[in-house]
Protein backbone atom coordinates (compact mmCIF):
# COMPACT_ATOMS: atom_id res chain seq x y z
CA UNK A 1 0.00 0.00 0.00
CA UNK A 2 2.96 2.49 0.93
CA UNK A 3 4.48 1.96 -2.35
CA UNK A 4 1.39 2.09 -4.44
CA UNK A 5 0.58 5.59 -2.76
CA UNK A 6 4.02 6.76 -3.54
CA UNK A 7 4.01 5.07 -7.05
CA UNK A 8 0.47 7.81 -7.61
CA UNK A 9 2.33 10.24 -5.93
CA UNK A 10 4.79 9.91 -8.81
CA UNK A 11 2.54 8.83 -10.93
CA UNK A 12 0.70 12.36 -10.94
CA UNK A 13 3.55 14.47 -10.95
CA UNK A 14 5.64 12.88 -14.29
CA UNK A 15 1.93 13.13 -15.85
CA UNK A 16 1.80 16.96 -15.20
CA UNK A 17 4.82 17.46 -16.35
CA UNK A 18 4.57 15.63 -19.62
CA UNK A 19 1.34 17.41 -20.10
CA UNK A 20 3.20 20.78 -19.34
CA UNK A 21 6.45 20.51 -19.47
CA UNK A 22 6.95 23.12 -17.06
CA UNK A 23 9.81 22.21 -15.22
CA UNK A 24 11.67 20.49 -17.99
CA UNK A 25 11.95 23.12 -20.69
CA UNK A 26 12.46 25.50 -18.70
CA UNK A 27 16.09 23.73 -16.79
CA UNK A 28 16.75 22.21 -20.63
CA UNK A 29 16.97 26.09 -21.04
CA UNK A 30 18.99 26.69 -17.69
CA UNK A 31 21.28 24.36 -18.12
CA UNK A 32 22.31 25.96 -21.95
CA UNK A 33 22.94 29.07 -20.24
CA UNK A 34 25.31 27.66 -18.13
CA UNK A 35 27.13 26.52 -20.34
CA UNK A 36 27.71 29.90 -22.19
CA UNK A 37 28.27 31.46 -18.71
CA UNK A 38 30.91 28.96 -17.55
CA UNK A 39 32.70 29.71 -20.57
CA UNK A 40 32.19 33.42 -20.59
CA UNK A 41 33.97 33.24 -17.04
CA UNK A 42 36.48 30.87 -18.04
CA UNK A 43 37.69 32.19 -21.25
CA UNK A 44 38.40 30.17 -24.20
CA UNK A 45 41.25 27.91 -22.51
CA UNK A 46 40.58 24.15 -23.13
CA UNK A 47 42.78 23.03 -20.46
CA UNK A 48 41.53 25.34 -17.74
CA UNK A 49 38.17 24.40 -18.59
CA UNK A 50 39.26 20.56 -18.64
CA UNK A 51 40.98 21.26 -15.54
CA UNK A 52 37.66 22.88 -13.96
CA UNK A 53 35.28 20.42 -15.26
CA UNK A 54 34.48 18.13 -12.51
CA UNK A 55 33.58 21.25 -10.46
CA UNK A 56 31.76 23.04 -13.27
CA UNK A 57 29.69 20.17 -13.93
CA UNK A 58 27.95 19.94 -10.22
CA UNK A 59 27.84 23.20 -9.41
CA UNK A 60 25.80 23.08 -12.93
CA UNK A 61 23.65 20.34 -11.55
CA UNK A 62 23.05 21.97 -8.52
CA UNK A 63 22.00 25.51 -9.49
CA UNK A 64 19.91 23.50 -12.01
CA UNK A 65 18.97 21.57 -8.67
CA UNK A 66 17.94 24.68 -6.90
CA UNK A 67 15.42 25.98 -9.84
CA UNK A 68 13.74 22.48 -10.34
CA UNK A 69 13.56 21.33 -6.82
CA UNK A 70 12.41 24.25 -4.95
CA UNK A 71 9.28 24.17 -6.96
CA UNK A 72 8.27 20.76 -6.23
CA UNK A 73 5.60 21.77 -3.90
CA UNK A 74 4.52 25.07 -5.84
CA UNK A 75 2.31 23.06 -7.99
CA UNK A 76 0.29 21.54 -4.44
CA UNK A 77 -0.96 24.80 -3.95
CA UNK A 78 -3.13 25.34 -6.31
CA UNK A 79 -6.89 24.61 -6.18
CA UNK A 80 -6.36 23.59 -2.37
CA UNK A 81 -3.73 21.00 -3.64
CA UNK A 82 -2.04 21.40 -0.66
CA UNK A 83 -5.20 19.76 1.96
CA UNK A 84 -6.00 16.72 -0.35
CA UNK A 85 -2.65 16.01 0.09
CA UNK A 86 -2.81 16.74 4.25
CA UNK A 87 -5.95 14.49 4.31
CA UNK A 88 -4.48 11.15 2.60
CA UNK A 89 -4.75 8.40 4.38
CA UNK A 90 -1.72 6.79 6.19
CA UNK A 91 1.86 7.24 6.04
CA UNK A 92 2.88 10.89 4.84
CA UNK A 93 6.36 9.73 4.12
CA UNK A 94 5.06 8.27 1.09
CA UNK A 95 4.29 11.22 -0.42
CA UNK A 96 7.55 11.96 0.32
CA UNK A 97 9.40 9.20 -1.65
CA UNK A 98 6.94 9.68 -4.64
CA UNK A 99 7.99 13.59 -4.92
CA UNK A 100 11.90 12.32 -4.22
CA UNK A 101 11.31 9.93 -7.14
CA UNK A 102 9.90 12.37 -9.04
CA UNK A 103 12.72 15.04 -8.61
CA UNK A 104 15.23 12.45 -8.99
CA UNK A 105 13.89 11.38 -12.42
CA UNK A 106 13.62 15.40 -13.26
CA UNK A 107 17.68 15.86 -11.99
CA UNK A 108 18.36 12.79 -13.72
CA UNK A 109 17.28 13.75 -16.87
CA UNK A 110 18.55 17.62 -16.77
CA UNK A 111 21.82 16.25 -15.76
CA UNK A 112 22.29 14.34 -18.76
CA UNK A 113 21.31 16.72 -21.16
CA UNK A 114 23.91 19.17 -19.28
CA UNK A 115 26.82 16.26 -19.37
CA UNK A 116 26.04 16.11 -23.40
CA UNK A 117 26.01 19.90 -23.82
CA UNK A 118 29.36 19.87 -21.99
CA UNK A 119 30.70 16.75 -23.94
CA UNK A 120 29.73 18.38 -27.01
CA UNK A 121 30.55 22.25 -26.34
CA UNK A 122 33.68 22.08 -24.43
CA UNK A 123 34.72 19.28 -26.59
CA UNK A 124 35.74 16.62 -23.75
CA UNK A 125 35.89 12.75 -24.25
CA UNK A 126 32.91 11.40 -21.50
CA UNK A 127 32.17 8.41 -23.17
CA UNK A 128 35.27 6.57 -21.91
CA UNK A 129 34.41 7.40 -18.21
CA UNK A 130 30.10 7.46 -18.81
CA UNK A 131 29.39 3.89 -16.59
CA UNK A 132 31.41 5.07 -13.53
CA UNK A 133 30.35 8.62 -14.42
CA UNK A 134 27.05 7.92 -14.04
CA UNK A 135 27.24 5.74 -10.70
CA UNK A 136 28.64 8.66 -9.39
CA UNK A 137 25.64 10.99 -11.01
CA UNK A 138 23.16 8.86 -9.77
CA UNK A 139 24.59 8.91 -5.36
CA UNK A 140 25.04 12.53 -5.83
CA UNK A 141 21.85 13.32 -7.19
CA UNK A 142 19.98 10.88 -4.92
CA UNK A 143 21.40 12.95 -2.01
CA UNK A 144 20.26 16.18 -3.66
CA UNK A 145 16.87 15.22 -3.99
CA UNK A 146 16.57 13.63 -0.85
CA UNK A 147 17.24 17.17 1.05
CA UNK A 148 15.61 19.19 -1.05
CA UNK A 149 12.36 17.36 -1.70
CA UNK A 150 12.18 17.69 2.10
CA UNK A 151 13.20 21.69 2.49
CA UNK A 152 11.32 22.29 -0.51
CA UNK A 153 8.40 21.10 0.84
CA UNK A 154 9.31 23.49 3.74
CA UNK A 155 10.21 26.76 1.67
CA UNK A 156 6.84 26.10 -0.06
CA UNK A 157 4.91 27.78 2.45
CA UNK A 158 7.21 30.51 4.00
CA UNK A 159 7.92 34.54 3.47
CA UNK A 160 11.19 34.70 0.92
CA UNK A 161 10.66 31.04 -0.35
CA UNK A 162 12.74 31.01 -3.40
CA UNK A 163 15.88 32.89 -1.28
CA UNK A 164 15.28 30.66 1.76
CA UNK A 165 15.70 27.77 -0.29
CA UNK A 166 19.05 27.49 -1.40
CA UNK A 167 19.97 28.86 2.07
CA UNK A 168 19.08 25.57 3.64
CA UNK A 169 19.95 23.39 0.87
CA UNK A 170 23.42 24.60 0.01
CA UNK A 171 24.95 24.37 3.22
CA UNK A 172 23.66 21.20 4.30
CA UNK A 173 25.00 19.37 0.40
CA UNK A 174 28.44 20.38 1.14
CA UNK A 175 29.45 17.24 1.83
CA UNK A 176 27.90 15.59 -1.16
CA UNK A 177 29.37 18.20 -3.14
CA UNK A 178 33.00 17.74 -1.85
CA UNK A 179 32.58 14.05 -2.34
CA UNK A 180 30.74 14.01 -6.07
CA UNK A 181 33.42 16.34 -7.14
CA UNK A 182 36.37 14.51 -6.26
CA UNK A 183 35.12 11.24 -7.58
CA UNK A 184 34.37 12.86 -10.69
CA UNK A 185 37.56 14.12 -10.99
CA UNK A 186 39.20 10.69 -10.33
CA UNK A 187 36.16 9.06 -12.99
CA UNK A 188 37.30 11.76 -15.26
CA UNK A 189 40.75 10.63 -15.45
CA UNK A 190 40.28 7.37 -16.07
CA UNK A 191 40.63 6.21 -12.76
CA UNK A 192 38.66 3.38 -12.02
CA UNK A 193 35.86 3.39 -9.77
CA UNK A 194 37.61 1.28 -6.70
CA UNK A 195 40.02 4.84 -6.50
CA UNK A 196 37.08 6.61 -5.02
CA UNK A 197 35.68 3.76 -3.39
CA UNK A 198 35.58 6.03 -0.07
CA UNK A 199 34.16 8.96 -1.85
CA UNK A 200 31.18 6.80 -3.44
CA UNK A 201 30.30 5.41 0.30
CA UNK A 202 30.45 8.52 1.88
CA UNK A 203 27.96 9.72 -0.40
CA UNK A 204 26.17 5.83 -0.31
CA UNK A 205 26.03 6.79 3.54
CA UNK A 206 24.94 10.73 3.41
CA UNK A 207 21.90 9.62 0.95
CA UNK A 208 20.52 6.86 3.45
CA UNK A 209 20.60 9.40 6.19
CA UNK A 210 18.99 11.96 4.88
CA UNK A 211 16.38 9.89 3.29
CA UNK A 212 15.96 8.23 6.65
CA UNK A 213 15.39 11.79 8.40
CA UNK A 214 13.33 12.71 5.10
CA UNK A 215 10.97 9.64 6.00
CA UNK A 216 10.77 10.62 9.67
CA UNK A 217 10.31 14.36 9.85
CA UNK A 218 8.49 14.89 6.17
CA UNK A 219 4.83 14.09 8.20
CA UNK A 220 5.70 17.24 10.37
CA UNK A 221 6.49 19.43 7.79
CA UNK A 222 2.96 18.36 5.51
CA UNK A 223 0.19 18.99 8.54
CA UNK A 224 -1.75 22.08 8.54
CA UNK B 1 18.67 32.51 39.05
CA UNK B 2 19.71 34.32 35.78
CA UNK B 3 21.51 36.68 38.17
CA UNK B 4 22.77 34.69 39.91
CA UNK B 5 24.55 32.82 36.66
CA UNK B 6 25.24 36.17 35.14
CA UNK B 7 27.54 37.02 38.47
CA UNK B 8 28.53 33.57 38.16
CA UNK B 9 29.77 34.01 34.68
CA UNK B 10 31.23 37.58 35.41
CA UNK B 11 33.45 35.81 38.06
CA UNK B 12 34.64 33.08 35.59
CA UNK B 13 35.23 35.11 33.04
CA UNK B 14 37.73 37.32 35.56
CA UNK B 15 39.48 33.69 37.01
CA UNK B 16 39.61 32.87 33.08
CA UNK B 17 41.28 35.89 32.40
CA UNK B 18 43.38 35.79 35.31
CA UNK B 19 44.48 32.30 34.70
CA UNK B 20 45.06 32.74 30.75
CA UNK B 21 47.06 35.98 31.37
CA UNK B 22 48.73 35.55 34.75
CA UNK B 23 48.84 31.99 35.40
CA UNK B 24 49.63 30.09 32.33
CA UNK B 25 53.22 30.52 30.88
CA UNK B 26 54.00 31.69 27.97
CA UNK B 27 54.22 29.32 25.25
CA UNK B 28 57.77 28.43 24.33
CA UNK B 29 57.33 28.39 20.43
CA UNK B 30 54.01 30.51 19.81
CA UNK B 31 54.96 33.57 22.79
CA UNK B 32 51.75 35.43 23.43
CA UNK B 33 49.56 34.92 20.38
CA UNK B 34 49.13 31.36 22.21
CA UNK B 35 46.94 32.95 24.93
CA UNK B 36 43.92 33.41 22.01
CA UNK B 37 43.34 29.21 22.54
CA UNK B 38 41.75 30.18 25.75
CA UNK B 39 39.29 31.62 23.92
CA UNK B 40 39.20 29.99 20.85
CA UNK B 41 39.12 26.48 21.98
CA UNK B 42 35.95 27.14 24.94
CA UNK B 43 34.34 29.15 22.29
CA UNK B 44 33.82 25.79 20.20
CA UNK B 45 32.92 23.56 22.80
CA UNK B 46 30.66 25.81 24.11
CA UNK B 47 29.30 26.31 20.64
CA UNK B 48 29.23 22.27 20.56
CA UNK B 49 27.29 22.01 23.52
CA UNK B 50 24.34 24.53 21.99
CA UNK B 51 23.91 22.36 19.00
CA UNK B 52 23.64 19.22 20.60
CA UNK B 53 20.59 21.39 22.67
CA UNK B 54 19.34 22.48 19.46
CA UNK B 55 19.16 18.43 18.41
CA UNK B 56 17.72 17.38 22.11
CA UNK B 57 15.00 20.86 21.50
CA UNK B 58 13.75 19.64 18.20
CA UNK B 59 13.49 16.29 19.30
CA UNK B 60 11.55 17.03 21.78
CA UNK B 61 9.27 19.70 19.93
CA UNK B 62 8.91 17.23 18.01
CA UNK B 63 7.57 14.48 19.99
CA UNK B 64 6.07 16.39 22.86
CA UNK B 65 4.76 19.69 20.66
CA UNK B 66 5.52 21.92 23.62
CA UNK B 67 7.08 24.90 22.74
CA UNK B 68 9.16 25.11 25.80
CA UNK B 69 11.55 22.46 23.31
CA UNK B 70 11.34 24.95 20.78
CA UNK B 71 12.42 27.92 22.83
CA UNK B 72 15.02 25.79 24.18
CA UNK B 73 16.73 24.85 20.31
CA UNK B 74 16.11 28.16 19.57
CA UNK B 75 18.08 30.41 22.35
CA UNK B 76 20.71 27.63 21.90
CA UNK B 77 20.98 28.21 18.01
CA UNK B 78 21.35 31.54 18.48
CA UNK B 79 24.30 31.37 20.82
CA UNK B 80 25.86 28.53 19.10
CA UNK B 81 25.91 30.75 15.81
CA UNK B 82 27.82 33.77 18.19
CA UNK B 83 30.16 31.39 19.88
CA UNK B 84 30.79 29.39 16.30
CA UNK B 85 31.65 33.27 15.25
CA UNK B 86 33.49 33.96 17.89
CA UNK B 87 35.87 30.50 17.23
CA UNK B 88 36.31 31.53 13.69
CA UNK B 89 37.43 35.00 14.37
CA UNK B 90 39.85 33.92 17.68
CA UNK B 91 40.88 31.57 14.92
CA UNK B 92 41.75 33.82 11.95
CA UNK B 93 43.66 36.67 14.20
CA UNK B 94 45.59 33.30 15.93
CA UNK B 95 46.48 31.80 12.47
CA UNK B 96 47.48 35.17 10.93
CA UNK B 97 50.83 35.45 13.24
CA UNK B 98 51.36 31.68 13.59
CA UNK B 99 50.50 30.09 10.10
CA UNK B 100 51.59 33.71 7.93
CA UNK B 101 47.16 33.27 6.62
CA UNK B 102 43.81 34.59 7.75
CA UNK B 103 42.17 31.93 6.60
CA UNK B 104 43.19 28.38 5.17
CA UNK B 105 40.98 25.70 3.33
CA UNK B 106 41.99 23.27 6.08
CA UNK B 107 39.67 20.06 7.04
CA UNK B 108 38.75 21.62 10.65
CA UNK B 109 38.52 25.61 9.32
CA UNK B 110 36.30 24.38 6.96
CA UNK B 111 34.39 22.29 8.86
CA UNK B 112 33.68 25.37 11.04
CA UNK B 113 32.49 27.04 8.78
CA UNK B 114 29.99 25.04 7.62
CA UNK B 115 28.49 24.56 11.10
CA UNK B 116 28.48 28.39 10.72
CA UNK B 117 26.12 28.37 7.81
CA UNK B 118 24.31 25.90 8.50
CA UNK B 119 22.72 27.26 11.98
CA UNK B 120 22.72 30.49 10.10
CA UNK B 121 20.42 29.29 7.88
CA UNK B 122 18.73 27.41 10.60
CA UNK B 123 18.14 31.20 12.47
CA UNK B 124 16.84 32.72 8.88
CA UNK B 125 14.04 30.26 8.56
CA UNK B 126 12.95 30.57 12.32
CA UNK B 127 13.20 34.88 10.97
CA UNK B 128 10.56 33.65 7.83
CA UNK B 129 8.17 31.49 8.94
CA UNK B 130 5.58 33.47 10.03
CA UNK B 131 2.88 31.42 11.90
CA UNK B 132 4.68 30.29 15.33
CA UNK B 133 3.79 26.58 15.32
CA UNK B 134 4.49 25.94 11.53
CA UNK B 135 8.14 27.69 12.13
CA UNK B 136 9.03 25.69 15.23
CA UNK B 137 7.95 22.64 13.36
CA UNK B 138 10.15 23.02 10.37
CA UNK B 139 12.94 24.59 11.96
CA UNK B 140 13.37 21.22 14.26
CA UNK B 141 13.55 19.23 10.64
CA UNK B 142 16.30 21.86 9.78
CA UNK B 143 17.82 21.64 13.56
CA UNK B 144 18.06 17.36 13.20
CA UNK B 145 18.99 17.44 9.80
CA UNK B 146 21.87 20.33 10.25
CA UNK B 147 22.83 17.80 13.46
CA UNK B 148 23.14 14.22 11.59
CA UNK B 149 24.49 15.66 8.71
CA UNK B 150 27.88 17.06 11.11
CA UNK B 151 29.70 13.67 11.05
CA UNK B 152 29.34 13.07 7.27
CA UNK B 153 30.42 16.89 7.05
CA UNK B 154 33.72 16.33 9.01
CA UNK B 155 34.29 12.84 7.17
CA UNK B 156 34.15 14.42 3.85
CA UNK B 157 35.86 17.79 4.37
CA UNK B 158 38.48 15.35 6.59
CA UNK B 159 39.45 13.28 3.73
CA UNK B 160 39.10 16.58 1.08
CA UNK B 161 42.37 18.25 3.02
CA UNK B 162 44.01 17.94 6.71
CA UNK B 163 47.11 21.67 8.91
CA UNK B 164 44.86 22.26 11.85
CA UNK B 165 46.91 20.79 14.67
CA UNK B 166 45.02 17.58 16.23
CA UNK B 167 42.71 18.06 19.33
CA UNK B 168 44.60 18.76 22.28
CA UNK B 169 41.83 18.29 24.98
CA UNK B 170 39.08 15.87 23.64
CA UNK B 171 41.76 13.41 22.39
CA UNK B 172 42.17 9.95 23.07
CA UNK B 173 45.86 10.18 24.71
CA UNK B 174 47.22 12.09 27.35
CA UNK B 175 47.09 16.12 26.26
CA UNK B 176 50.82 17.33 25.32
CA UNK B 177 50.30 20.30 26.93
CA UNK B 178 51.47 22.36 30.21
CA UNK B 179 49.74 21.58 33.31
CA UNK B 180 49.71 25.15 34.28
CA UNK B 181 47.95 25.88 30.48
CA UNK B 182 45.76 22.99 30.99
CA UNK B 183 44.36 24.10 34.15
CA UNK B 184 43.78 27.39 32.63
CA UNK B 185 41.97 26.12 29.52
CA UNK B 186 39.68 23.94 31.90
CA UNK B 187 39.05 27.53 34.12
CA UNK B 188 38.06 29.25 30.87
CA UNK B 189 35.84 26.49 29.43
CA UNK B 190 34.05 26.18 32.75
CA UNK B 191 33.71 30.10 32.05
CA UNK B 192 32.31 30.16 29.15
CA UNK B 193 29.93 27.28 29.83
CA UNK B 194 28.24 29.72 32.41
CA UNK B 195 28.73 32.49 30.11
CA UNK B 196 26.20 30.34 27.26
CA UNK B 197 24.35 29.15 30.46
CA UNK B 198 23.64 32.72 31.56
CA UNK B 199 22.67 33.83 27.71
CA UNK B 200 20.55 30.86 27.46
CA UNK B 201 18.52 31.76 30.25
CA UNK B 202 18.07 35.44 29.65
CA UNK B 203 16.92 34.33 26.06
CA UNK B 204 14.40 31.61 27.33
CA UNK B 205 12.64 34.41 30.00
CA UNK B 206 12.56 36.69 26.39
CA UNK B 207 10.94 33.86 24.32
CA UNK B 208 8.56 32.45 26.94
CA UNK B 209 7.07 36.18 27.44
CA UNK B 210 6.89 36.95 23.73
CA UNK B 211 5.11 33.46 23.83
CA UNK B 212 2.89 34.74 26.46
CA UNK B 213 2.11 38.25 25.04
CA UNK B 214 1.07 36.25 21.26
CA UNK B 215 -1.27 33.97 23.25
Amino acid sequence: MFARRAWIVLWKDLLTERRSKESLNALFFFAFLLLLLFEFALGPDRERLAAALPGLLWLGFVLAGLLGLGRTFLVERENDCWEGLVLTPGDKSAIYLGKLAGNFLLMLIVEVVLLALFGIFYNVDLWSALAPLSVVMILGTAGLAAVGTLFAAMTARVRARELLFPLLLLPVQVPVLLATVKATEAVLQGLPLAEVGQWLKLVAAADIIYLVVGLLTFEFILEA
Amino acid sequence: MTRWLGWLAALGLLAGLAMGFGYAPKDAVQGNVQRIMYLHVPSILTAYVAFALVLAGSLGFLFTRRLAWDRLAHAAGEIGVVFTALTLVSGSIWGKPTWGTWWTWDARLTSTAILFVVYVGYLLLRSMAEERDRGARYAAVVGIMGAVNIPIVHFSVLWWRTLHQPPTILSPERAPMAPAMLRALLVNVVALLLVFLYLLSKRLTVRRLEDELRA
